[in-house]
């Protein structure tokens, strides 16, 4: 009984503690999209007013849907962004499962030659890739960036997933192979939906960066017709004039379906990260 | 139709060798338990006759066929595992179904087997229920169906009791010796509980540290152990084992007694101690008696006996029960 009181003030201090990280990390994301839905006037005069009916505006999403194929953009950025998460994952998942299920030679070798790419940031080899994507052929393509960031996703995929890989019951798939299930089989029917929380919470890890990234875009597919959304944004920011409605409106749009992805893992995603911390 | 002949099996983790050599041979119908303690390599053996693990040297053969390269599907084998290991996604029905749709079994043939093992093990009610709505007994008994539909030359089970509780564990050890009559089939069965395999076995197959220590009836283990390790393993509680010159006076290195086989007596005896602990069981009771220069002595005596703690007891050892074994731990023949 001695301790409840130090028990309540702990949990007290966590509460604030989070509350306040929540705060931090939401208030940026709701300012964007109150001040989105405000002229031009009341952004600057009142920033931190929600619309109202006299600021009220959709000047911003006015200007955002004229200029520019900005609708283009957006399924650019989602063919990007959905095809390499599906890369990533499958590839990821059958990498992690071939190293964690079969042993055979050089097996450490070759995970630890994929985990390297964890620590060793994709950017650097630039030059490298442009020279490769432009031999190919591959320059102004959405494949390019494709390509160049299933590359970048799939250490961490490959290194989270064969974690949780080696906790799938051995039982369980050796039931299958008894049963006359192919290695195939036991992976995808037996295997993927144990592992289902883990896959969501690489999907997320993985998603906002590809997402939100303006430096491939920018030297690999910058043609009109490729350009990402965080690319097609940048019209809208100058060098003297900044056209702020259309900015937010961007960007507004542009956070939407990662929310609404965070939304759908997210129950997921927390399992995923606890699994393990709690049993 | 079920025989199965293992020679010189070895396998090796690595460095560690698991199997350190088997040979043994079961007959068609014959139900045999592998049993030692945990981690001698009793599941590893069975892997390897199941084909889920590849030994590094010797042959497994199933009714005379070699078998080494042959996956597990076409073995004619079905297991039954400790964790049940049913598919999380499937019905009871789905599960025990599975196989036999890999097969290719024709979906009359697959409906028939499918009601009869569900006749057989009263699964009737439960079959379009999945996994997670099952109790851990009746998942037993589905993983146990989803064998018995197979209609295999060899069933294998690794230790498909050890996650049920005490009761429920008394009930499906009797299912499956129920099972066994009916089916009439070739059983491998492993456990690390040798009431289990007593209980169970026709012939046991002692193992410790990847070797087989002794195969035997359950009573051929019971009244002569080939070696120490056999004699502490068979028998509870264990046999007492005295060593020094009490034991060089019988020509042994050690002799072994066991706890029902020493007669008390309250003024004369071989051995004279103070009883140390009693526990009473109802059914029985056991005394441990430290008895000088010798050390703890268990006594297993019938019913509820009277005696208090701390109080002098002397030993007597019956004669024709004593086990004599050599410096290396071998059993002497009598
Ligand atoms: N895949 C493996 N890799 C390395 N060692 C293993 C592997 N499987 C089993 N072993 C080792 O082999 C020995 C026997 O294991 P096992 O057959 O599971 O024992 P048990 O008799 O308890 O079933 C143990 O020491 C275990 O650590
Ligand atoms: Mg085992």
């Amino acid at each position: 009984m001695k301790q409840a009181p130090i028990l309540r003030m702990r949990r007290v201090a966590v509460h604030t503690v989070l509350g306040a990280y929540t705060l931090v990390a939401i208030l940026p994301v709701l300012l964007i999209i109150m001040n989105s839905f405000k002229d031009r006037k009341s952004i600057f005069a009142q920033p931190l007013m929600p619309p109202d009916a006299s600021s009220f505006s959709l000047i911003g999403y006015e200007t955002v849907m004229r200029q520019g194929d900005f609708l283009g953009y957006f399924q650019n950025s989602l063919i990007v962004t959905v095809g390499s998460i599906f890369f990533i994952l499958l590839f990821g998942a059958m990498a992690a499962f071939a190293l964690t299920e079969y042993r055979f030679r050089g097996n450490i070798f070759l995970f630890l030659f994929l985990a390297l790419g964890v620590m060793v940031p994709i950017r650097l080899g630039t030059v490298g890739i442009l020279e490769m994507m432009a031999k190919s052929g591959l320059v102004n393509t959405l494949t390019a960036l494709i390509l160049v960031y299933t590359a970048q996703g799939l250490p961490l995929a490959v290194f989270v997933l064969s974690e949780f890989m080696r906790t799938v019951s051995d039982d369980l798939k050796n039931a299958g192979r008894i049963d006359g299930l192919s290695e195939y089989v036991v992976f995808f029917r037996l295997v993927l939906p144990v592992v289902r929380p883990a896959m969501a919470t690489v999907a997320i890890f993985s998603m906002i960066p590809i997402w939100n990234d303006l430096w491939f875009p920018l030297i690999l597919a910058p043609s009109e017709s490729t350009k990402t959304i965080t690319l097609g944004a940048q019209v809208f920011i100058g060098q003297f004039v900044t056209n702020w409605n259309a900015v937010l409106a961007a960007l507004t749009l542009s956070i939407t379906p990662v929310l609404i992805l965070y939304v759908l893992f997210s129950r997921q995603l927390i399992r995923g990260i606890t699994a393990g911390a709690v049993k | 139709m079920g025989s199965l002949s293992l020679q010189g099996v070895r396998k090796s983790f690595g460095d560690f060798e698991a199997i350190k050599g088997v040979d043994l041979d079961i007959p068609d119908g014959e139900f045999v338990v592998f049993v030692g303690p945990s981690g001698c390599g009793k599941s590893t053996l069975l892997r390897i006759i199941a084909g889920l693990e590849e030994h590094t040297t010797g042959h497994v053969l199933i009714d005379d066929r070699v078998v080494d390269v042959v996956p597990p599907a076409k073995r004619g084998i079905a297991m039954v595992f400790q964790t049940y290991a049913l598919y999380p996604h499937l019905t009871a029905r789905g599960n025990m179904e599975l196989g036999l749709k890999q097969e290719g079994t024709p979906r009359a043939e697959i409906s028939a087997r499918v009601a009869e093992a569900a006749r057989m093990l009263a699964l009737e009610p439960l079959l379009d229920r999945r996994p997670s709505e099952l109790s851990g007994g009746q998942r037993q008994r589905v993983a146990i169906g989803r064998a018995v539909v197979r209609k295999p030359r060899l069933f294998l089970f690794d230790e498909p009791l050890s996650n049920l509780d005490a009761g429920l564990r008394v009930n499906t050890r009797l299912e499956i010796a129920r099972l066994r009559r009916l089916l009439k089939a070739t059983i491998i069965y492993v456990t690390h509980d040798q009431v289990e395999a007593m209980t169970l076995a026709d012939r046991i197959v002692v193992l410790n540290h990847g070797r087989i220590e002794q195969v035997g009836s359950p009573l051929e283990l019971y009244r002569r152990p080939a070696n120490l390790f056999v004699a502490g393993f068979i028998g509870s509680p264990k046999m007492n084992f005295v060593q020094g010159t009490e034991a060089e006076t019988l020509d042994a290195h050690t002799i072994g007694i066991r706890p029902e086989h020493i007669e008390t007596n309250l003024e004369i005896g071989h051995w004279q101690g103070e009883i140390a602990h009693i526990e009473h069981l109802g059914t029985d009771t056991y005394l441990y008696v430290d008895v000088p220069k010798i050390g703890t002595m268990t006594v297993r005596l019938d019913g509820e006996a009277d005696y208090s703690l701390g109080s002098s007891i002397f030993l007597t050892p019956r004669r024709t029960h004593l086990h004599r074994f050599d410096a290396s731990g071998q059993r002497i023949a009598a």
